[in-house]
């Protein structure tokens, strides 16, 4: 529960202005919580008094946290490739363990009968250690072809409670937001999702793990005092990579998956690949938007390539709708659509007070316009003073080379 | 806030709250509503802001009829809304249906009318029908399962009802009616019609009769949709009746009681008329004001400049004067029934001549952006000139309004 | 078929924006909504009681006020309401909530089907669901789009991947998460709206659910928030300078920390 001292309370309402469920408020001089608390901490942070704290029961550490060693890295591979995010992972594992001295591994499920001819799940080994894995545990079976909840769950959790890494992270995938959660509860482990940075504390070893939260409203950071493994999802193309060495040693340890851990309560009865709806824009988190700057139509297939490296949704201003270079779905203003998601950026858009409406409640917006004067500017977390045709493709580039390496 | 949620507490958010909702800002009275009236404008308020605005752009472009909206508000329960509970409607009144009119009206004038047309449309039935017909038809109208709509008016017969060209000639146990009926809201979506024929010409006042059509019945049709100046999504047409056979006992009261029905109709449908105009007026009100706070010349935002809050000051009267002679209005049809004349007629004109104003002044407001379709405002002002023309033209208001002080003078 | 949907009420999103004149953001009072998934959840449980026959209980663990998104949901087609209410619950986390829920579902009697939205806009975890799953012995499917049959306690639904989608059978019983593509959530209607009115909420204590001490509230809750923080504050506006390669750069190294 928050304390409140009220010795120290100065009524100043800082916390009030901080509490984003409005929980907390100023009466009469002094600070008074409400039922609707969520011991979120955020008005702790913020009081210049001290007057708030929210007492930990943290109590004694059990004893056998010691006994967990090395951080596991679990290496999502889908129709036989190994998932970009895998390999940022192992970079972000391999800092971490460097800075407890420990191994890193990865676990790797699927079924080699997928890209055979690609070397299959033994080259996907390999690949991994070339990129910082110094240990590869392998399970590969012709009934992991397909995701499954279970069977992925089931192998994942089982091989944690034999080997006890002190850390496992996964992609903040579909597949990783999927199974992992129900990992996290086999094991008794706590789990932060959707981290953005990760450290570890100095004096005790534990996992520091920050992720936005409150619609990127409030940053948070949160550690795993009382159990292990400390797990964690990872938003992809947030860590880097190791640049890939092939020189690199490790070991490949195959698993064989007990009939049990196999078994599934749900079936695929088909997978189909299919281009995300572009212009499901409600619901992206990444919105690329173009307007008149483009100049044409074909001006709009870097909007969509750059959209696509970043695994956003592909919107444009009135003024590139109505010359009929995109179809109406994806405008985005006060006769289109309303948009907030974590990162906006728009490209050659002047930023007309009509546009404007639909999407200044987005976290961060960048804007790439030719004319410094232009509005656009005015409501930019960063900006780019500069030619969109030049700018654009050398920001696709860049951000494919990030990835890649 | 939600006034029946009298346990829930959510006090440190309301505290929070700088103004009403969306709705209550720019009002000016507390109508002193009851629990149950205050869902009524809850419910309709939802769909409006979270249907409605969001697609009126698109069906005023599009001209198309708002089929899903409508089914929602059925979904809902509005359509029962002045339907009695022994047809499975919910038993309000004039009143009711205008609180609920009023929101949708906020949300767009064409889709409002499609509604209020539906119930325009079941009124004769609910004056003058008899219980089997009232057992028969009023269930489906309060579900919305099939719409209504009212036949009245024809090419030769606008505001002089007593040109009507429609007939309707007995044939053994059926009726034949044969005519065209013009600019008929929700034909060709409606299943049920209620229809003015003349039954015998001879009779003159009393010889005319209402029966109801249904879409199914031979010899009906509709005519193509009118294109229109306003209220564009709302489907207008004609209804043709060519040697359109029905039963009997489709005639809504008894034979030669057809104008008195109509008459009634009209005195408690007026007021959701009247109403249309204070959703309008709102909402232009609404786009203005928020618009002047954030439209920025001469390095301040207009509603600083007095021209501007003048005009701002001007429409928030004119909509709260309208809004309050129409509550009241509704309340007195509600009471009074017989004695509904002459004040549905002075808040229809008063509202609508209101509305027109209003709207105006909002494009005004707008300036060059007002002008322009990307923008709301032109759109109701469109809109807001029909509800002067239909169901009796301000001009018969006046009329009427005149003959009652001429007769209540001469008492 | 017993359907019982966990609902979550959670901040408005839509209420933190930016205000134009001082480019900062301006929180006029932030109204508590039920989380905008969770509509949808209720939607596909109201759709396939009244196809399939059953029950829809909603189900929501949170302080009193909780109560109002509860009446909401009968409003809009619920049958029965129960929040899990108690001060020893503030702090949960997401396996403290999944012990929760799980205890208060065996509480009311078990489900043959639990929905839940894909997440929460407050927390965004998307955990409870797999989570709660688990805790019940459920198989469950997560960020389902599309539920194409329910016939012999099996369904059959679409299952949103980052690729495409996967079309999979579950045996019931099973939870689902479901995302906003499933289906457009109806409105209160005011039939629904009188119910709601008049229903008695049915409230549980932890007590009441035989709820694990070691597994509720902060105490129970594994993670823990050592520090919050605001990140670079809105209005802080930054205009790259240098030449366009470097100015790319500065771009992308930015988009990088904040994806």
């Amino acid at each position: 529960m928050l304390k409140i001292d009220a010795e120290a309370c100065i009524g100043c309402g800082l916390c009030e202005d901080a509490c984003t469920f409005a929980a907390i408020r100023v009466e009469d001089g002094l600070a008074v919580v409400g039922d609707n608390c969520t011991l979120c901490g955020a008005c702790v942070e913020v009081c210049e008094e001290g007057a708030l704290s929210i007492p930990r029961q943290e109590g004694e550490a059990p004893a056998d946290l010691s006994s967990w060693s090395g951080v596991w890295v679990y290496a999502e591979y889908r129709r036989g490739r190994l998932a970009p995010v895998a390999l940022e992972l192992l970079g972000a594992g391999r800092r971490l363990a460097d800075k407890r001295s420990v191994e890193v591994a990865a676990v790797l499920l699927g079924s080699g009968l997928q890209a055979a001819d690609e070397g299959g799940l033994e080259a996907a080994a390999r690949e991994l250690i070339a990129h910082g894995a110094d240990r590869v545990y392998l399970a590969d079976d012709s009934g992991l072809a397909d995701f499954s909840d279970d069977a992925y769950g089931n192998i994942l959790a089982e091989l944690v409670r034999q080997y006890r890494p002190e850390i496992v992270l996964a992609g903040a995938t579909a597949i990783g937001r999927s199974f992992i959660p129900r990992v996290a509860t086999m094991l008794a482990a706590g789990l932060t999702a959707d981290c953005t940075e990760l450290d570890v504390r100095a004096e005790d070893g534990a996992l520091l793990q920050t992720r936005p939260a409150f619609g990127g409203n409030i940053m948070a950071t949160i550690v795993c005092p009382r159990t292990r493994p400390q797990m964690a999802t990872v938003r992809p193309m947030v860590m880097k990579p190791l640049a890939r060495d092939e020189s690199r040693k490790g070991e490949i340890v195959r698993i064989e998956p007990a009939a049990a851990w196999l078994s599934s309560r749900t079936k695929v009865l088909e997978s189909v690949t299919a281009a995300l709806d572009q212009v499901n824009l409600a619901e992206a988190d990444i919105v690329v938007a173009g307007g008149r700057g483009l100049e044409n139509a074909e001006g709009f297939a870097m909007i969509r390539q750059l959209a696509d490296t970043l695994g956003g949704a592909m919107a444009a201003s009135r003024a590139a709708v109505d010359s009929g270079w995109i179809p109406y779905p994806h405008q985005v203003g006060q006769t289109g659509k309303t948009v907030a998601p974590k990162v906006y950026i728009a490209c050659g858009i002047s930023g007309a007070i009509q546009h404007l409406v639909g999407m200044q409640s987005a976290e961060t917006i960048i804007a790439i316009n030719r004319d410094p004067e232009a509005p656009i500017f005015n409501v930019a977390t960063y900006g780019i003073v500069g030619d969109v045709f030049e700018v654009v493709p050398k920001l696709i580039e860049q951000l494919q080379r990030r990835s890649d390496s | 806030m939600d006034g029946f949620f009298a346990d829930s507490s959510l006090l440190g958010i309301n505290k929070k709250l700088s103004g009403g909702e969306p709705h209550r800002k720019g009002g000016v009275l507390d109508y002193f509503l009851t629990e149950e009236q205050e869902m009524i404008v809850d419910v309709a308020r939802r769909i409006c802001d979270e249907m409605i605005v969001p697609q009126r752009a698109h069906l005023d472009e599009t001209e198309e009829y708002p089929r899903e909206i409508l089914n929602a508000m059925a979904q809902a329960d509005l359509y029962g809304l002045y339907i009695p509970e022994e047809y499975g409607g919910f038993g309000g009144g004039a009143f009711e249906m205008a609180l609920a009119l009023e929101q949708v009206a906020r949300g767009c004038t064409g889709v409002a009318t499609a509604f209020a047309a539906s119930g325009l449309g079941a009124y004769p039935i609910l004056v003058s029908g008899s219980e089997e017909m009232k057992e028969k038809y009023l269930p489906d109208i309060a579900a919305g399962k099939r719409f209504a709509a009212f036949a009245l008016t024809e090419s030769g017969a606008g505001s002089d009802a007593s040109g009507i060209q429609t007939t309707a000639v007995q044939d053994g146990d059926h009726w034949v009616l044969n005519g065209t009926k013009q600019w008929i809201t929700n034909a060709g979506e409606a299943g049920i019609y209620t229809v003015i024929a003349i039954t015998d010409r001879k009779r003159g006042a009393r010889g005319a009769t209402m029966f109801v059509v249904e879409d199914t019945d031979p010899g009906f049709s509709v005519g193509p949709k009118e294109k229109k100046m306003g209220i564009r999504c709302s489907s207008t047409r004609e209804v043709i009746l060519k040697d359109c056979r029905i039963p009997a006992d489709r005639v809504i009261g008894r034979q030669g009681l057809g104008f008195i029905t109509v008459m009634k109709t009209l005195d408690l449908s007026r007021p959701g008329i009247a109403i249309l105009g204070v959703g309008l007026g709102q909402a232009a009100l609404d786009e203005a004001v928020r618009y002047a706070k954030q439209r920025v010349q001469f390095g301040k935002p207009i509603i600083s400049f007095q021209a501007v809050s003048h005009m701002l000051a001007d429409m928030a009267i004119q909509v709260e004067a309208a809004r309050a002679l129409v509550y009241a209005a509704a309340r007195h049809v509600d009471a009074h029934p017989d004695k509904a004349s002459k004040p549905s007629s002075v808040c229809k004109t008063f509202a609508t001549d209101m509305a027109m104003k209003v709207t105006v002044d909002a494009v005004q407001v707008l300036g060059g952006y007002g002008f322009m379709r990307e923008y709301p405002v032109e759109k109701m002002m469109r809109d807001a000139k029909i509800l002067q023309i239909y169901e009796g033209t301000n001009q018969i208001q006046r009329n009427v309004i005149g003959q009652e002080l001429n007769k209540e003078y001469t008492k | 078929m017993k359907i019982v949907i966990c609902i979550k009420q959670v901040p408005d999103a839509k209420d933190v924006r930016l205000d134009p004149q001082t480019n900062t953001l301006a929180r006029e009072g932030v109204q508590s909504i039920m989380n905008p998934y969770d509509r949808h959840a209720l939607e596909e449980g109201v759709r396939l009681a009244g196809e399939q026959g059953g029950t829809v209980t909603v189900l929501s663990m949170g302080p009193p006020q909780a109560q109002e998104v509860l009446r909401e949901a009968v409003a809009c087609g619920a049958d029965e309401a129960v929040l899990v209410s108690d001060r020893a619950f503030a702090g949960a986390d997401t396996w403290a909530t999944t012990h929760t829920l799980a205890q208060a579902i065996r509480t009311i009697g078990g489900a043959d089907l639990v929905l839940c939205g894909k997440q929460a806009i407050d927390g965004d975890t998307a955990q409870v669901g797999p989570g709660l799953a688990e805790r019940l012995g459920f198989p469950y499917a997560t960020c389902v789009k599309k539920v194409l049959s329910c016939t012999d306690g099996v369904m059959q639904v679409q299952r949103l991947m980052d690729d495409g989608y996967d079309t999979m059978a579950v045996q019931l019983p099973a939870l689902l998460t479901v995302v906003k593509e499933i289906n457009e959530p109806r409105l209160p209607s005011l039939k629904g709206k009188m119910k709601a009115k008049k229903l008695a909420i049915k409230t549980l204590s932890a007590a009441d659910i035989d709820a694990d001490p070691a597994q509720i509230g902060l105490p129970g809750s594994p993670t823990q928030v050592v520090r919050v923080f605001s990140p670079q504050a809105r209005g802080e506006r930054t205009i790259f300078q240098g030449s366009v390669d470097e100015q790319v750069a500065q771009l992308a190294r930015e988009l990088q920390q904040i994806i």
